[in-house]
């Protein structure tokens, strides 16, 4: 397989973030509006500067018209994009390859999702055309199937299992009280977590993310240019995507351990941006942490912990702020809620804060020499999903 | 000659107790349990449930004419619910399939039709029968179904002959769409009924050629169980030949309570022995069968007291009532289940009736559902279909969803593995979330998944199965 990668031909000059959570005082549009004139501000650019756009969004707009009838584009190219909770991240990935194959000066990559307004607890994704053969399992029940899984594979306890799950919610609510623009906004106690009402298997309440709306947006230009429209861009090392089979739900082999598609991502997108060993070389890193358990097996997916470590790697503190990798230092799912469409570029935006040293004092993780970070999503379940990885990094080479 | 070439019955895995019912209105009706169906379940997947019981003990069926399906619950009106019994049990395509119903006469009388015809039939009884909350009968109401493979074939049972009497006078009754019925007092249909059992008993002894005195197992039962009584005591057939009619334990299960009788007296008859059973309603009819040397190699697998020892009596009134639509719940805040949408469900109809998926014909590897390319070695060249209703499988994997809507929550979610190959992710039902198992073995069962416009969404579940007894509990009763 070919993978060439684009490192260092485009770069982000600009990204805008809403607050998300409970937006009853902002639509769709409304929030459109506030990520991408952020975005503008940053880059010092006026909306007739954007030359094409990709608009990422699950639920909440077909069309580019989403987009262009809120903000009166003008006739400017956008193209919807749809790619289960990678959406996001694959509206900014096909925007990156617009600009390095030289289609456009500057683009925009906006994601949006409205997740409230329907009044349901949960994702809707409602399909009115099957054959109503398919399981109707809630998502923290197929996630659920994690757990069991790798405490039968390596010997853990299910009580360490447990524990880690725990550790991982508690670090990042603890990330996401130290920042505004989060869901939620308060530290959550491990005697709390421990202690609510179970949603599936031995999945708790938080050990599930959030449901919320939000929308984020990044301005990429060429990298050559990247330095006309601010002081600090972060220019784009790898873009990798993977699609799996879908066949882990009726493959007898596959054992609930790992994300095979998070596997092949995150080896293409090492592969481009020249990473070596990940758990060393990386500043900090954003991921699918819609379930605790999936943030467990990330961390051996994405090379961070050895096969069979990832409990002791998290009770160690490993992945915490002040960790050898903080993961989720914004707050990850968990704090932000899951509004797809926005996701993948809200975790973007805390690159932009962290790599460019501009995150809260509170939260801004320490460089220590690392220059890369990570943003990763998962779209699906367990043995049937789809899977994005990014890396980008404040300097050329 | 004519006879019953297999026959199956169903009882459903819940029962609903007399006590129960007794805690929440304060007024005791009779005693005992009924049997009621989940709410997974209609007549149509009850008969189908029955319907794989007859034929488990033929495999597969060479010659078949018709399938009949008989209730007074049809899960449709208008569209055929044979058809889905049809595609469910995987029959051939070339075969007449006919409703049949409206009243609880129907089911022993479509037998009796059956036996009397020149074809080969399945004739599939299933039934549902409840009343208002705290009634006779809600308490004394049953669900449950049977089975019969009819025609010129060797049989397990031969029809030796048949009796009925029919009378127009009003003593149940209930208008299309209602959910239950009303009745006149009992005591007036007593006398007609024990006038009208008598007429059909001694009109099939007759037709039969066999005295009263030479039956070894007889069954009454019906909508009159005063005349039932009354006419037991006169008939001429030995006292201790007339056989439990099973309403403390399934409650009167309607067109169905004959067919579950006579496969109870099947599982326990010896070859050489005269059946008979009779069915009062509206009339009377009467059957009357003697058992041959096959039937030892052709029980059903799973007798009627196995069935009913199998059963949970721990349901509760509430959910009972939940369940027949008597009672409305909260739900939880999400959208309703996606109907089935009718140009895939019949694209599918394969898989999603008749559990068919696909095995590649290069590597062998099974899908289900079909695939199209193998997930093992990528071959794009045709499947051949598999069939998995009767494999052996295990859970691989589960989990307790809190969280997905059901009228029985918590939905337990299942990934079983195929003995031989195969996987399949799907919904576990009749379990106990506490008692699920990796390793466990389970067995398909047809549901009905949800009901969105109307449409009922059918497809399989797993449930636990009887585990066959292993060498060591077999070594171990041994010693």
């Amino acid at each position: 397989m070919s993978s060439y990668g684009i490192k260092d031909r485009v770069a982000i000059v600009g990204m805008g973030c809403t607050r998300f959570g409970e937006r009853w005082d902002s639509s769709t549009g409304d929030m459109l509006i506030e990520s991408t004139r952020a975005a503008l501000m940053e880059a010092g650019l006026e909306q007739d500067a954007i030359d094409a756009y990709w608009l990422g969004t699950m639920t909440s707009g077909f069309s580019g018209m989403t987009l262009s009838s809120v903000l009166k584009t003008k006739y400017k190219p956008v193209t919807r994009v749809e790619n289960y909770c990678a959406t996001g991240s694959e509206a900014f990935r096909n925007a990156c390859y617009a600009v390095a194959a030289g289609a456009y000066d500057i683009v925009m990559a906006v994601g949006v999702e409205k997740l409230k307004d329907n009044g349901y607890s949960g994702l809707v994704n409602s399909d009115d055309s099957t054959d109503g053969t398919a399981t109707a399992l809630s998502a923290p029940a197929r996630f659920s199937l994690l757990g069991p899984a790798y405490v039968e594979k390596y010997g853990v306890s299910r009580e360490t299992f447990k524990q880690a799950m725990t550790h991982t919610a508690w670090k990042n609510h603890y990330n996401g009280a130290r920042n505004p623009r989060a869901q939620f906004q308060a530290e959550v106690s491990k005697e709390k977590i421990d202690a609510a009402p179970a949603v599936a298997g031995d999945l708790g309440i938080f050990d599930c993310s959030g449901v919320s709306d939000g929308s984020a947006a990044a301005i990429i230009v060429r990298a050559e240019d990247a330095y006309k429209y601010t002081d600090k861009p972060l220019f784009v090392k790898g873009l990798a995507f993977a699609a799996g089979p879908g066949t882990g739900p009726i493959d007898p082999r596959y054992d609930y351990t790992t994300f095979e598609e998070v596997v092949h991502s995150a080896a293409d997108a090492y592969q481009q941006a020249g990473v070596e060993a990940p758990a060393e070389e990386l500043m900090m890193a954003e991921v699918h942490d819609c379930f605790t358990p999936t943030e467990l097996v990330l961390m051996e997916d994405l090379g961070f912990s050895a096969r069979g470590t990832v409990c002791d790697d998290t009770l160690s503190g490993k992945f915490t702020l002040e960790g050898a990798l903080p993961i989720n230092p914004d707050g990850g799912l968990k704090s932000f809620g899951h509004p797809i469409g926005a996701s993948g570029l809200r975790m973007l935006f805390e690159c932009w804060l962290q790599l460019r040293g501009e995150a809260p004092a509170e939260r801004q993780v320490a460089a220590r020499g690392k220059r890369y970070g990570l943003t990763h999503n998962l779209g699906g379940s367990p043995g049937d999903c789809v899977s994005f990885v990014s890396i980008v990094g404040p300097e050329l080479g | 000659m004519a006879g019953l070439t297999t026959y199956g019955s169903y009882v459903p895995y819940w029962r609903l107790t007399a006590s129960a019912i007794a805690s929440v209105t304060g007024r005791r009706e009779g005693g005992g349990t009924r049997a009621v169906a989940s709410y997974d379940e209609d007549t149509t997947t009850m008969a189908v449930a029955a319907g794989l019981s007859a034929l488990a003990s033929v495999g597969s069926v060479d010659h078949l004419d018709s399938l009949g399906f008989v209730t007074s619950h049809p899960a449709y009106v208008d569209k055929t619910n044979a058809t889905a019994v049809h595609a469910a049990l995987g029959l051939p395509r070339a075969i007449r399939c006919t409703d049949t119903g409206g009243a609880a006469r129907s089911g022993l009388s479509a037998l009796i039709a059956a036996l009397r015809s020149t074809e080969t039939t399945l004739v599939t009884i299933a039934d549902t029968v409840t009343g208002p909350a705290g009634s006779p009968d809600e308490v004394g109401g049953g669900d449950a179904a049977a089975a019969f493979l009819v025609g010129n074939m060797p049989a397990v049972a031969t029809f030796l002959g048949s009796g009925s009497a029919s009378d127009e006078f009003t003593d149940r009754w209930r208008l299309p769409g209602e959910s239950w019925a009303k009745t006149w007092e009992e005591r007036f249909g007593e006398a007609i009924y024990t006038r009208l059992a008598e007429e059909s008993f001694v009109s099939a002894l007759k037709d039969a050629d066999v005295p009263a005195g030479d039956i070894d197992r007889y069954a009454i039962v019906g909508l009159s169980p005063r005349a039932a009584k009354t006419f037991t005591r006169t008939c001429g057939v030995d006292p201790s030949h007339v056989v439990d009619d099973l309403t403390s334990a399934i409650g009167n299960a309607g067109a169905a309570q004959p067919g579950v009788l006579l496969a109870a007296m099947l599982d326990e008859a010896a070859p050489g022995e005269t059946l008979a059973v009779t069915m009062l309603a509206d009339g009377a009819d009467t059957l009357i069968l003697r058992t041959t040397d096959l039937l030892e190699s052709r029980r059903q697998p799973t007798p009627v007291a196995e069935q009913l020892a199998a059963g949970n009596d721990e349901l509760r009134y509430a959910d009972f009532l939940t369940w027949k639509g008597q009672l409305v719940r909260q739900t939880p805040r999400r959208p309703d289940p996606d109907r089935a949408a009718a140009p895939p469900a019949y694209r599918a109809e394969a898989w999603k009736f008749a559990f068919t998926g696909s095995e590649c014909n290069a590597c062998g590897t099974r899908h289900l559902p079909p695939q199209r390319v193998c997930l093992e070695c990528g071959d794009m060249g045709d499947m051949s279909p598999v069939r998995l209703v009767d494999s052996a499988a295990r859970i691989a994997t589960y989990t307790i969803d809190h969280l997905a809507y059901s009228p029985a929550p918590p939905v337990i979610g299942a990934v079983v593995d195929f003995e031989g190959g195969g996987r399949f992710a799907c919904e576990m039902t009749d379990a106990d979330p506490e008692k699920v198992s990796i390793g466990q073995q389970v067995e398909m069962t047809f549901r009905r998944m949800s009901d969105t416009d109307g449409i009922h969404n059918y497809f399989w579940k797993v449930r636990p199965a009887v585990e066959p007894p292993t060498e060591l509990d077999t070594e171990e009763s041994a010693s």
